[in-house]
């Protein structure tokens, strides 16, 4: 059991939406447009965290602190990628839709053209594997019966293998270009992630047809 | 010098804090002895095997250690499993109903930097040899007592059914580990793993993934039950006609309002059958009770009798108290 978080308004105004500062966040202004929704200020170079649309509460926030604030009940609904979702996937929140957008890989990568995971494999035992997504990788290995190590690092993850921190890296690819200019290539895909619409459990039941209702326009306007 | 740290998930609690948990501990266990609840207390430490036998692999405790014979001791993880304990061992030829409340802290695992609590207080009651739906609607209409007389008017409770999904899935043909692995999702509440047919779901069919889904939905006032009903099969059926035999009662009681009929609704206790629980406050992320009708789970102590239950969870009541009386909404 958590301390619970407070629901900031409980039931009343509108329902509050997480979106992810980051790769993700142009598409969900993009689909709230197609949805009807007047997008100009999120949009816009706004330092603010906070934006009023009309019928709906938008809070910008870390694709992956998406799931705290929505699970703790401080966002009503979020969106954030299944990466996010899998790396914390004890986080309590309902995973309603799958969007569809901001598609790419979760991959095994190294040294393009070496033998370094084999060799590290064959010869120690076990590979070191450097990650922001420590779980993810873990639970990856233990199922294919690998033995690894895995690092965590928070940022340039590429740098890893290039300098012998690892002998490769677990990571989310896109164009596969960042890893190509540090002369790595795809091993193995691990999984394959999208943006994904995820709603708190209390405004689930309380807030049910206001929720509902988001859910299928959203749902609609991720498609169109 | 430095402090002394606390394990995590545990905390000292001062005096004006602990005024209101109090004040709202009292009111409960009054509102509970008034209604012929009378208060109980089970030991903090039980042998891991009553666990065990009440709630399955899902019901092991924690905290457990040696006693001074190397039998298994257990910090309770629950309140519900040692009432029904007692009642078997002490009550065994008496002819019940029994009418049992109590306040107790119960152990449970924490999650690094989460902010749970290791240790935490249940106040609620069992109400065992009653059967469903009257058993079942004297308990929800407690619960609403309990929920106004600490300030939560506008709490709602869901009701679903805990034999609904497993039984559904046994109409679809799926049983043993597809079908764990499908209420393992259900519980998660994550329905894009139930619709993805590229998933590890690939037991289910098109129409069985809509209907799981579709039904893990819904929720609402009494009109959903036409709406389950529309998607068919006996479990189904089952299912909503005891939740419209219990929302009857609970109508004639004139608290069938703050009931919100559940189908999605799923618990995580190994011994629930029938009827469950949970209760939400707006104000608070996070469920602040639950319980259910436990039917089997006295046989499993040696003396079957239909029982139920709810708790409530203190330190969440508390803060929703608090948010309530910030809302300017006491």
């Amino acid at each position: 059991m958590m301390m619970p978080g407070l629901r900031a308004r409980g039931n009343e105004g509108a329902l509050t939406l997480a979106l992810p500062r980051g790769s993700l966040f142009g598409e969900c202004l993009s689909m709230l447009d197609r949805a009807g929704f007047d997008t100009g200020e999120p949009r816009g170079d706004s330092r603010a965290l906070i934006f009023a649309l009309e019928g709906l509460t938008i809070v910008t926030v870390r694709p992956s602190d998406v799931p705290i604030y929505v699970e703790s009940g401080a966002a009503d609904l979020g969106i954030t990628g299944k990466d996010v979702l899998s790396e914390q996937n004890d986080r309590d929140v309902y995973e309603l839709v799958d969007l569809g957008f901001g598609r790419c890989r979760m991959a095994l990568a190294a040294r393009a053209g070496g033998a370094d995971l084999e060799r590290a494999e064959r010869r120690l035992g076990l590979m070191r594997i450097a990650t922001k997504y420590p779980r993810t990788a873990n639970r990856w290995f233990e199922r294919m019966g690998r033995q690894a190590e895995v690092i965590e690092v928070k940022g340039s993850v590429e740098l890893a293998p290039l300098v012998g921190l690892a002998d490769g890296i677990v990571d989310l690819v896109d164009t596969g270009r960042t890893l190509a200019e540090n002369g790595l290539e795809i091993v193995d895909e691990i999984a394959v992630s999208t943006a994904r619409l995820v709603a708190n459990r209390v405004a689930h039941k309380l807030r049910a047809t206001e929720v509902d209702e988001m859910v299928e326009l959203l749902r609609e306007s991720a498609a169109g | 010098m430095s402090t002394q740290p606390l394990p995590t998930g545990t905390r000292d609690v001062l005096a004006e804090e602990m005024r209101e948990l109090r004040a709202i501990e009292t009111s409960l266990l009054a509102l509970f002895g008034a209604r012929g609840y009378e208060e109980v207390a089970t030991p903090t430490i039980e042998y891991q095997d009553a666990f065990a036998r009440g709630a399955g692999p899902e019901g092991t405790a924690t905290y457990r250690f040696l006693d001074e014979s190397g039998s298994v001791l257990a910090l309770r993880n629950d309140m519900t499993v040692p009432i029904a304990r007692l009642v078997a061992r002490r009550f065994a030829g008496a002819p019940g109903p029994f009418r049992l409340a109590y306040s107790g802290s119960v152990y449970r695992r924490v999650r690094p930097q989460r902010g749970q609590l290791r240790e935490m207080r249940q106040i609620g009651v069992e109400l065992i040899g009653a059967e469903a739906p009257a058993g079942t609607a004297e308990l929800v209409e407690l619960l609403v007592a309990s929920l106004d007389a600490i300030g939560l008017q506008r709490a709602v409770i869901g009701l679903g059914d805990a034999d609904l999904f497993p039984s559904l899935l046994g109409e679809l043909g799926v049983n043993g580990p597809a079908a764990d692995r499908i209420l393992e999702r259900l519980a998660d509440h994550d329905l894009v793993a139930i619709e993805d047919e590229a998933g590890d779901l690939a037991e289910l069919g098109e129409a069985e993934r809509a209907t799981i889904v579709a039904l893990s939905n819904l929720r609402g006032g009494p009109e959903v039950l036409d709406r389950a009903r529309a998607l068919g099969g006996p479990a189904i059926e089952r299912a909503s006609a005891t939740l419209a035999e219990t929302l009857e009662t609970l109508a004639a009681a004139g608290v069938a309002d703050r009931v919100q009929v559940d189908f999605g609704l799923l618990r995580d206790l190994g011994y629930y059958t029938g009827a469950i629980l949970e209760v939400y406050d707006p104000a608070v992320g996070e469920a602040i009770g639950g319980g259910g009708r436990y039917d089997d789970l006295l046989g499993r102590f040696g003396s079957p009798r239909p029982a139920a239950g709810f708790a409530l969870y203190l330190e969440r009541l508390h803060v929703a108290q608090a948010a309530e009386q910030e809302l300017g909404r006491p």
